[in-house]
């Protein structure tokens, strides 16, 4: 088994976001411990991208700060494999198809696992591109998490034929961000999933509060948050820790 | 698999939530493009409402001035709204008419692109919103007016460095955000396949005309075709129908701001690396880690930090030559040809003008070379001034 698969063995699972570097990776560092130990399943890092075009305003300006603090990839990579011991769940990483092409997208996914770090998210590389991933990602052993959208439809089952570790269903239309209400017939599209794979399927965008993350915890096998953690660490900065902690413990229980 | 590939430049980078809609335009586009009814409909609105065919003009006395190879400018300036700029959005709007879409979006930079998209929503009643940076709106106050004035709303981007490229951004954010009834209208050859094919296609009309005006007046093909380039759509317009003549030579001109060793400018082939960003596989400029740079250049129709992918492959095959051009010198090209032949000049065009004044002096007097002078540069006076030392208001 999988740590992805591991993941999704312990209940619902509950996937926060970070963006690493925000607002300086000590920060980061002290959150991707102590989120493991509130409940996380698994723990998306976001390295920042200059130009985040699936990104709402909230995770736009997390990395903006993530760079201007001078966050690179070498040293969020450096960080997690310091760190990876003390960290108890698995590891995803979430950026753009750029800084993985331009840092050699063979050389990433080595560092990925180098660093124990067991899948990636690229949301804008579909199905049709995943080519210029999969061959650096199966060669480390790193799965490729393929990403479903409102408007895939027919799409839906020919990604889930091929998907690896879960299916990240995106929620709603538009970029990521905190939303009143979701109206995307999820059940549905786990369905079509379900029908061709066995893989996990995890929720996200707009998923801010524990009501959320239960109602989609009924579909899906697991519930992503992203920017309810980032405006968390917008408001408290280098003490962020504790709130985080606080709701990551409080959306765990919510879908358990 | 991959799609929509210029050697190994291009592809479909996109989020999954707007595969389907990139789908369905490519199916619109292939089922349309040859559709007499559309053909004829989208010729006469070239005719009549844009005002094609545009002039081939012989620049007499730039070329006596010059001293060298036989100059003539291809009048894209005299299209309707100013510029080469039309001749996509007519195609692509008519496109989305045809699709049922009731909404157009769009990015720009210098607003021409916003400009034309806008005038041809309101000619064919499609809703219009255009995305342009912050600073763009304020160096482009007039076209700001303009856009409103056709009726279309205009939201000035205030993330990262506010120009063009965080336009496209927004534009794409914006796609995913209503997809159903909306099309993108890519304002140059990049973005996600088909754009870049789709809009090499509308612009294509540019080199075809040059071929036939020239068969004309001179019985044979130029030798030299010379046009800026930011994401590349008049350049690519003006070289296509050529790119099968070995013997014309194709030089595409980048902005080169302060300079091509100074951190201020937008030369993508000079100074850019292999990436993949805005739905293609490309050259853009950007760091060691991806992250791409915040590009500097007079043009706001140039300031892009990438280029279109079919002009990355005629780059690596050498078929084109891309040369960087500076503020300076397209400063004084844009001066040099108001003063010379009356005829004022946009300031992207003029990066183009630039590569021409220093290159035919070079050439012997039996060669042609065909400048295609992409818009008009009322839009630019303002700003020049300003460059000058001259402040004066919009």
């Amino acid at each position: 088994m999988t740590d992805i698969r591991k993941a999704f063995s312990n209940g619902k699972a509950f996937i926060p976001f970070v963006t690493a570097g925000d607002p300086d990776l000590e920060t980061t560092e002290k959150l991707l411990i102590a989120m493991s130990e509130s409940g996380a399943d698994i723990i998306e890092i976001g390295i920042p991208f200059s130009d985040p075009v699936a990104e709402g305003v909230v995770i736009q300006e997390a990395d903006l700060r993530a760079l201007a603090s001078g966050t690179t990839t070498d040293k969020i990579f450096d960080m997690v494999k310091r760190i990876r011991p003390q960290i108890k769940c698995a590891l995803a990483v979430m950026t753009y198809m750029n800084p993985i092409f331009v840092y050699g997208t063979e050389k990433f996914m080595s560092k990925c696992k180098e660093c124990g770090i067991s899948a990636v998210i690229v949301p804008d590389t579909p199905f049709e591109e995943k080519a210029e991933l999969s061959f650096a990602c199966d060669a480390n052993g790193v799965e490729l998490v393929s990403l479903i959208a409102p408007t895939s439809h027919d799409r839906i089952k020919t990604i889930a034929k091929e998907a690896q570790g879960f299916v990240y269903c995106v929620s709603s239309l538009g970029v990521t961000g905190v939303r009143n209400e979701i109206t995307t017939d999820i059940g549905e599209m786990v369905r079509l999933v379900k029908s061709v794979s066995d893989v996990p399927c995890a929720v996200g965008f707009g998923i801010s509060t524990p009501e959320q993350a239960k109602k989609m915890a009924e579909s899906a096998d697991g519930v992503i948050v992203g920017s309810a953690i980032v405006k968390l660490v917008a408001k408290y900065g280098r003490d962020a820790v504790k709130p985080v902690c606080d709701y990551v413990k409080s959306m765990k229980e919510a879908i358990s | 698999m991959s799609k929509g590939k210029f050697g190994i430049h291009g592809g479909q980078f996109v989020p999954e939530t707007l595969m389907n809609a990139v789908n369905e335009l490519e199916e619109a586009y292939n089922k349309y493009k040859d559709d007499p009814e559309f053909v004829a409909e989208l010729d006469k609105l070239m005719r009549e409402y844009a005002g094609r065919p545009s002039l081939l003009y012989y620049a007499e006395k730039m070329t006596n001035d010059l001293g060298g190879a036989k100059i003539y400018l291809k009048r894209e300036d005299l299209n309707h709204t100013g510029a080469h700029k039309i001749n996509n959005c007519l195609g692509q709007c008519l496109l989305a008419k045809k699709m049922g879409k009731k909404r157009v979006i769009a990015e720009t930079g210098a607003g021409q692109h916003g400009v034309a998209t806008a005038t041809v929503a309101a000619l064919l009643g499609l809703e219009c919103e255009i995305f342009m940076g912050k600073e763009d709106t304020i160096r482009q106050a007039l076209n700001v007016y303009r856009m409103r004035l056709l009726g279309a709303k205009v939201h000035a981007v205030e993330t990262g460095t506010m120009t063009l490229k965080d336009a496209v951004n927004e534009c794409m954010r914006e796609w995913t955000n209503r997809v159903d009834d909306t099309l993108y209208v890519l304002g140059s050859v990049m973005g996600p396949h088909p754009f870049p094919t789709i809009v090499r296609d509308f612009q294509s009309v540019i080199s075809k005309e040059i071929r036939q005006q020239l068969m004309e007046k001179e019985g044979r093909l130029p030798d030299t075709v010379i046009a800026c380039v930011g994401g590349g759509s008049n350049a690519i317009g003006a070289f296509y129908d050529f790119i099968n003549d070995e013997s014309v030579e194709l030089i595409g001109c980048e902005a080169a701001g302060l300079g091509v060793d100074n951190p201020k400018n937008a030369a993508t082939i000079a100074n850019g690396s292999l990436g993949i960003f805005h739905g293609m596989k490309s050259y853009f400029c950007q760091n060691e880690y991806g992250q791409i740079a915040p590009v500097y250049s007079i043009s706001a129709g140039l300031d892009y930090p990438g280029i279109g992918p079919e002009h990355a492959n005629l780059s690596d095959t050498g078929r084109a030559k891309y040369v960087p051009i500076t503020d300076e010198e397209a400063v004084q090209a844009f001066e040099y040809l108001s003063r010379t032949e009356g005829i004022i000049p946009a300031i992207e065009s003029s990066h183009a003008l630039a590569h021409c004044i220093k290159l035919a002096p070079q050439m012997s007097k039996d060669k042609i070379i065909v400048v295609n002078l992409s818009g008009r540069g009322d839009k630019d006076v303002a700003a020049i001034a300003r460059y000058r030392g001259e402040d004066i208001h919009d």
